[in-house]
């Protein structure tokens, strides 16, 4: 009985854990190869050496040194396109909630706001989710202008990464910041409306091929989907059709499909949607 | 007619929210903006070897750390676990009270440096940090040189600042027998010699005293670690900050090979006169020409 529930409460968490043990043991891999000189992976997110021999960058960082304007090495270019493409074609976002160390500190900041009940409307401030667009685009046109990669002068991300790697100094303020922000100002809202990192990976990975699923004929509408989900905007389709998360802000955690109590979503590939729930019921009646 | 003056609203919201969105973007633009300019320039902060021009390092550099682990790991590290390298962090460098020595109280976010008196490099053969680079903003091309018709580093060829003097406070300028630095220099004997002075107040004894040569100087800062005065009287700055100039129109006459480029001379010549010389003086009035 017990055990029943704990392999239920496993069952019911099971990317939740898998993203965290996937997040942690990165952000350790990166730590070790500093500390210990382990050297399965070395550097950190901004650029890295996997294995010793497989260069991986951060594409994003990349753009901003073209238009700082500078001659990017091929060392790095191979290095950002391997991570680009391994986003781009198969994980979508999924540098965000797989890999992204501030996910765990926004997590927990949602996590709280949830326990302390400061989910109403009174603690939120609205403003567009768009809003990281105009910083991404933002972010390229003052690296122009000041000939350095702007972002990754006040990115957050790397100050908590490169932090736990190298030594934090004064970067935990940053991190605060972004924790006090998502739990009293705008819940989702650095990761969901202004992070340009996720923007980023937003437009370049929108077509890649996993992605979340609903079988409409099962949605209950219960829309617990909906209220977990930290893009909530990626989920018109619910209840509606059938169909894929086509949208490039889906961050693939696959929370949604851990509550759903009724089997309407699951992960699929693009283009390929899982056996005997491609059609509706009536429809394949009428075949 | 209602429908109008609602598509007229809608309009009227639209453009009301871009204009705000333009303008918050100016505003976040000049703000962020000004923070990235003024934490990219600090000027006191010294690179590791082969690091490119401060301008174009800060516009290279990734911030990746691949440098400071591989000058941490490294085979040849007297301290393990220590490394010369640092990455800068928010707040700045920061150093213990009780032993004062120049630092950079600001290090551009993420980029290697290191402080001499702290730790210096200890200049390895091999480059760790320089080789590990992968975008090129520590470049192995500026600490190379030719042997045999091959391409070999040559950490002797790296500038990462230069040694200074402070003569008031170095006691060997006192007279005190002295020559930690000279004894601690990589390159020494040729960034840095010991120098004979009559030593006037006493007048039978020498100083023997430290000379930095900045054509040889790495900056590597073994001097500043090893220098036994409280403050160190030897420390290494970046080389913009510790060398004048003397502009090129004085030269050093006395040096074989200065390359004196002087302007061509342009003379006047005056065409000889036709008549003889006795002519010309007994016929001129010269006195009241
Ligand atoms: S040369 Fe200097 S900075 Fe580079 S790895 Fe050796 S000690 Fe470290
Ligand atoms: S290895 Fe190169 S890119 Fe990485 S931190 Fe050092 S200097 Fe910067
Ligand atoms: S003079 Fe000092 S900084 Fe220069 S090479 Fe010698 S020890 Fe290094
Ligand atoms: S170690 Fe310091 S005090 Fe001694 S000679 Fe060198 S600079 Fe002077």
């Amino acid at each position: 009985m017990n055990s029943n529930k704990i392999l239920k409460f496993l069952y019911k968490h099971r990317f939740l854990l898998s993203r965290r043990i996937v997040q942690l043991s990165i952000l350790f891999l990166y730590f070790a190869g500093n500390a210990y000189g382990w050297t399965i992976l070395k550097g950190n997110l901004s650029a890295s050496l996997f294995m010793e021999t497989i260069p991986f960058a951060d594409p994003y960082a990349v753009l901003q040194m073209f238009a700082a304007g500078a001659l990017v090495s091929i060392d790095v270019l191979l290095g950002a396109f391997l991570i680009l493409f391994f986003y781009a074609v198969i994980g979508g976002r999924a540098f965000c909630s797989w890999v992204c160390p501030i996910n765990m500190v926004t997590d927990l900041a949602n996590w709280i706001r949830k326990k302390l009940k400061l989910d109403k409307d009174e603690w939120q401030l609205r403003f567009s989710r768009k809003t990281r667009y105009w910083i991404l685009g933002l972010s390229l046109i003052l690296s122009f202008l000041l000939a350095v990669p702007a972002f990754e002068f006040i990115s957050p991300i790397s100050m908590l990464h490169r932090g736990v790697v190298f030594g934090m100094g004064l970067g935990w303020a940053a991190v605060l910041g972004v924790f006090l922000f998502e739990l009293f100002v705008t819940k989702n809202g650095w990761c969901g409306h202004l992070c340009p990192l996720g923007a980023f990976y937003s437009l370049a990975t929108s077509k890649s091929a996993i992605r979340v699923y609903h079988y409409q004929p099962n949605c209950t509408l219960c829309m617990n989907c909906k209220n977990i989900c930290p893009e909530k905007q990626v989920l018109p389709i619910i209840g509606k059709e059938n169909g894929f998360v086509i949208s490039g802000e889906c961050i693939n955690c696959g929370r949604c499909i851990e509550v759903c109590n009724d089997d309407a979503l699951q992960f699929a590939f693009r283009y390929l949607p899982p056996k005997g729930k491609e059609k509706m019921p009536a429809e394949a009646e009428l075949n | 007619m209602e429908k109008d003056t609602k598509h007229g609203l809608n309009r009227r919201k639209f453009i009301i929210s871009s204009v705000q969105a333009v303008g918050l973007s100016m505003i976040g633009g000049l703000v962020w903006g000004a923070y990235v300019s003024e934490d990219k320039s600090s000027p006191i902060v010294l690179r590791p070897p082969g690091a490119l021009k401060e301008e174009d390092f800060v516009k290279k550099c990734i911030k990746c750390g691949l440098c400071v682990e591989a000058c941490k790991h490294r085979p040849n590290n007297p301290n393990p676990g220590t490394a010369t390298l640092a990455l800068g962090t928010p707040g700045g460098h920061k150093p213990k009270k009780s032993t004062p020595h120049i630092y950079p109280d600001k290090v551009p976010i993420g980029t290697p440096y290191f402080v001499p008196r702290e730790v210096p490099c200890y200049m390895c053969q091999n480059i760790p940090c320089t080789v590990a680079c992968p975008t090129g903003a520590l470049e192995p091309n500026k600490v190379t040189s030719i042997k045999n018709g091959r391409k070999v580093l040559d950490i002797n060829k790296a500038k990462m600042g230069l040694a200074v003097i402070d003569m008031e406070s170095c006691i060997a300028f006192w007279g005190i027998q002295c020559d930690a630095c000279y004894r601690a220099c990589p390159v020494i004997d040729k960034a840095l010699t010991i120098e004979y002075m009559k030593n006037e107040r006493t007048g039978k004894h020498a100083y023997l005293v430290p000379v930095v040569h900045s054509k040889h100087c790495t900056g590597c800062g073994m001097c500043e670690y090893a220098c036994v005065t409280e403050k160190p009287s030897i420390f290494v700055l970046p080389i913009h900050l510790a060398k004048g100039k003397a502009g090129s129109h004085y030269v050093k006459g006395w040096e074989k090979k200065v390359d004196v480029k002087l302007k061509p001379q342009t003379f006047h010549k005056t065409k000889k006169s036709e008549k003889s010389p006795e002519e010309y003086l007994n016929t001129e009035d010269l006195f009241n020409e």
